[in-house]
């Protein structure tokens, strides 16, 4: 299950040269109402917290014409999202800020009916990588001290996360899997109880996105173990990757903006301009520089080729999970 | 005094002429948003998130954190004169706010709100400036064992009021709880309950939704059958002089509640999960607990007025604590509010203090200054609000029901939530008839979504044995307090019994 990251970074400076035509007839089309710009999450989270730091940036530089109206719809892991965009009676002025839910909740509920590939691609604002970690007072400093533990504790071992079938627990069940670990998974309503929960040590590890578990590791409380990314990242040079120890896994969230089904092909040009220009922003290249993210850059039908490869891998990995 | 000298300088920073017009502009701001049922201070908050970096992240942070404090205030405005919560936090004070009102006292009531609320912010400030380290890692001590067996202790203090109907009582907390369930399960992520497989209902049902229906419309039908649409509102009159004895009374019989309201509130806002709802919803239980004349409460008793509102505004500074020290929301408000901080180009968490002590002591500074504000504004506004009582009940009944709707729309923007604010309305209506106590299912609705999953993770935790709430060294008298004031009612009973086959 190769995520190819790598691939479309490589497509990225075609992608650039493709996309720059149609910022020409972009200018047809106009909001002519407030955007609808929903958000997969609940308020606070990771997703919410990037819908409102891009709203920011195009208020800010007075981006569009109409205003984001950001909408909190996070009910039932995502859900309640996709049912409003699958729905939408206005596609043209609806948006979505996703995060994996996208994938996983169609697969997991399919009462409702969502197919994701019918969605119409915006812009990959960058994707959000994974990082096991334990606490300070734990003692353990390598990945191998944490096998160790955890084989050692026999199923006794406490770890956080965001629910069977989230982002962390899909990267926590191929991890033990892979090493023939037995932990007992203890979910969450959010990443943030989970860090709070590592930091009072109410649980003994956790897999989360460096973003919500910087602040306690630059205060020296959290240890980071291993990623989940292709490549060693920038922030923690010492951490090895899963890949490096010979498995080939990487994880990430995506943090992207979609537009509803049946959005026109205009209204898609212009909010493609729109956040591709809050993509190119020195605010946006900064926070993805300071909380972690990985820039992927791709264009519409490279999105969409990804989107089916992202629902077959996730479709193995749900499978994988409930067996 | 280390902490002296930071908070002069912070309190310095807050009075710079740009942050104290923030400071009054956000609180009237929150003031109003508060006011409008349905829209809280999440809503504020989050809606003017994104003008906030027109100014420096101090300034900013202090507007959003006046904001708070202002909706927190605020909340007990339609509270008392409509008897529609103005927004989640403010839905304890519905239960004696409205009686008040409907005596003629919404002056009593609102001053009384507004200085229970001055008291709770400035008591929570002050525990705040001076143990702020020690409280944070006191929150983190709580994980889900403790949690929950706070949570149990706030259902005792429902259930073991005593006067009321004892059966009614636990009846109305299975009937919150059961709806509490509907929608995803946290642990499995299964669907759960969704209600005639609406999909309306995967969202859950919506506290707010529910408070605006059993208090807006429930009430109001209440009203209009009660008294064949001849309200009596004894003309209410405003007057400086009747506003000082209103604030003389307020002190002399509300004192207790606010003081019970000013530390649940504070203890309760400093723990992750739990927030102002919940602190004001236990305050009010607990107080009624303590009140030598329980059978007061819920028919307008200034303390059931006062320990709701102190604290809302206590467990919302409170609730700013894990966020500024451990970079984890207490609400959420907050939740947005660490948003907001990321966006300034700040990183939350255990270091914040230390590597941005102007930042955070400039936050904390403002709190006294916004506190003052806010109740310099709120008791300008009280003639105003009070005024709105003078309009026939013919005018206020269907302005009442506008409210409501707009309200409950305004939030989720769902025309789903609508329709169940109608239904429960109705519910509530006729389950008042019968003589069902309303607010323990609010309660139930409250704390469900709290209690249940910690619950699930304790036992996940322990493997099933439910000894992990007895073992643990502070979840374990939390809960033999509980279960002593679920017992209690069940002992006098018996003690009845004996002295009258004595007699």
């Amino acid at each position: 299950m190769k995520l190819t990251k790598r691939l479309f970074l490589a497509l990225a400076a075609s992608t650039t040269i493709a996309t720059l035509p149609m910022a020409a007839f972009a200018e047809d089309w106009q909001p002519k109402r407030p955007i609808d710009f929903t958000i997969m999450a609940g308020a606070g989270g990771g997703a919410d917290q990037i819908a409102r730091f891009i709203q920011s940036v195009v208020e800010e530089n007075s981006l569009t014409n109409r205003p984001l109206i950001p909408t909190n719809r996070g009910g039932g892991s995502g859900a309640e999202s996709l049912l409003h965009l699958k729905d939408a009676r206005d596609p043209d002025h609806t948006l979505m800020v996703t995060l994996n839910s996208f994938y996983t909740t169609p697969i997991r509920q399919e009462a409702l009916g969502v197919d994701i590939e019918t969605f119409t691609p915006i812009v990959m604002m960058g994707v959000d990588p994974f990082v096991l970690w334990v606490h300070k007072d734990s003692g353990i400093t390598t990945f191998e001290d944490f096998v160790a533990k955890v084989r050692d504790m026999d199923g006794e071992f406490v770890m956080g996360g965001t629910g069977t079938g989230q982002e962390d627990s899909i990267v926590i069940a191929y991890m033990s899997g892979a090493y023939d670990l037995k932990v007992k998974y203890i979910p969450y309503d959010g990443g943030g109880a989970v860090a709070k929960d590592l930091a009072g040590q109410q649980i003994m590890a956790t897999v989360n996105n460096p973003a919500e578990a910087k602040g306690f590791y630059e205060s020296g409380d959290f240890v980071p173990l291993l990623s989940f990314s292709d490549e060693r990242m920038d922030a923690y040079p010492d951490v090895p990757t899963l890949k490096e120890m010979g498995h080939d896994f990487s994880y990430y969230n995506q943090r992207a903006v979609v537009g509803a089904p049946g959005m026109s092909a205009e209204a898609a040009a212009y909010y493609r301009e729109i956040f591709g220009s809050v993509y190119d922003s020195e605010k946006w290249q900064g926070y993805l520089v300071s909380e972690s993210l990985s820039p992927m850059v791709m264009d519409e039908a490279e999105t969409r080729a990804y989107w089916a490869t992202q629902v077959q891998n996730h479709r193995t990995l749900l499978s994988e999970l409930n067996n | 005094m280390e902490v002296m000298s930071f908070l002069a300088d912070g309190i310095l920073l807050a009075l710079e002429p740009i942050n104290l017009a923030l400071i009054i502009a956000g609180v009237t701001v929150g003031l109003f948003i508060g006011a409008m049922p349905g829209l809280g201070s999440v809503n504020g908050v989050a809606i003017l998130l994104p003008i906030t970096f027109l100014v420096p992240p101090n300034s900013a942070i202090i507007f959003l954190a006046a904001i708070y404090y202002g909706a927190m205030y605020g909340g007990a405005i339609s509270s008392v004169t409509l008897g529609i919560p103005g927004a989640s936090t403010a839905v304890a004070t519905t239960f004696d706010g409205r009686p008040l009102a409907l005596q003629g006292r919404a002056s009593l009531a609102l001053v009384t709100a507004a200085l229970a609320s001055f008291v709770g912010g400035t008591v929570a400030t002050v525990l705040f400036t001076l143990f702020a380290p020690v409280l944070a890692s006191t929150a983190l001590s709580f994980g889900p064992p403790e949690i929950f067996a706070l949570m149990l202790l706030a259902f005792a203090t429902f259930v073991g009021l005593g006067g009321d109907d004892i059966p009614k009582t636990v009846f109305s907390i299975c009937l919150g709880l059961v709806l509490a369930a509907v929608g995803f399960d946290t642990i499995s992520g299964e669907p759960r309950m969704v209600l005639f497989e609406i999909d309306g209902f995967m969202r859950g049902i919506g506290f707010i939704v529910l408070a605006i229906g059993v208090y807006g419309i429930g009430e109001m039908l209440w009203t209009i059958e009660q008294t064949r649409g001849e309200v009596t509102t004894t003309n209410p009159k405003m007057t400086a002089k009747g506003m000082m004895s209103d604030a003389k009374e307020a002190a002399q019989r509300g004192w207790k509640g606010t003081a019970i309201g000013s530390l649940i509130g504070f203890f309760v806002g400093i723990l992750p999960a739990a927030g102002a709802t919940p602190g004001s919803l236990m305050s009010y239980g607990v107080a009624k607990m303590l009140s030598k004349t329980p059978e007061e409460y819920g028919k307008g008793s200034p303390d059931g007025v006062a320990a709701p509102e102190s604290a809302n505004n206590s467990a919302s500074t409170g609730s700013m604590l894990p966020m500024l020290t451990l970079g984890i929301p207490g609400s959420p408000t907050t939740a947005i509010l660490l948003g907001g901080m990321v966006i300034w180009g700040l990183t939350p968490g255990p270091r914040l203090f230390i590597d941005q002590s102007e930042f955070v002591w400039g936050l904390i500074g403002s709190f006294y200054i916004s506190n003052i504000a806010a109740l310099v504004i709120n008791l300008a506004f009280i003639p105003l609000f009070v005024w709105m009582l003078r309009m026939p009940f013919t005018i206020l009944a269907p302005l009442i029901f506008v409210l409501s709707i707009v309200g409950g729309f305004a939030a989720s923007r769902s025309i789903h939530d609508l329709w169940l604010i109608v239904i429960f309305g109705l519910s509530a209506f006729f389950l008042r008839k019968f003589d069902y106590p309303l607010a323990p299912a609010v309660l139930a609705i409250v704390l469900g979504p709290i209690a249940e999953p910690t619950l699930r993770q304790s036992l996940l935790l322990s493997s099933g044995d439910p000894m992990i709430f007895l073992t643990r060294p502070i979840a374990g008298p939390i809960t033999v307090i509980a279960i002593i004031l679920i017992l209690l009612p069940a002992v006098k009973l018996l003690r009845r019994k004996k002295t009258f086959a004595k007699n």
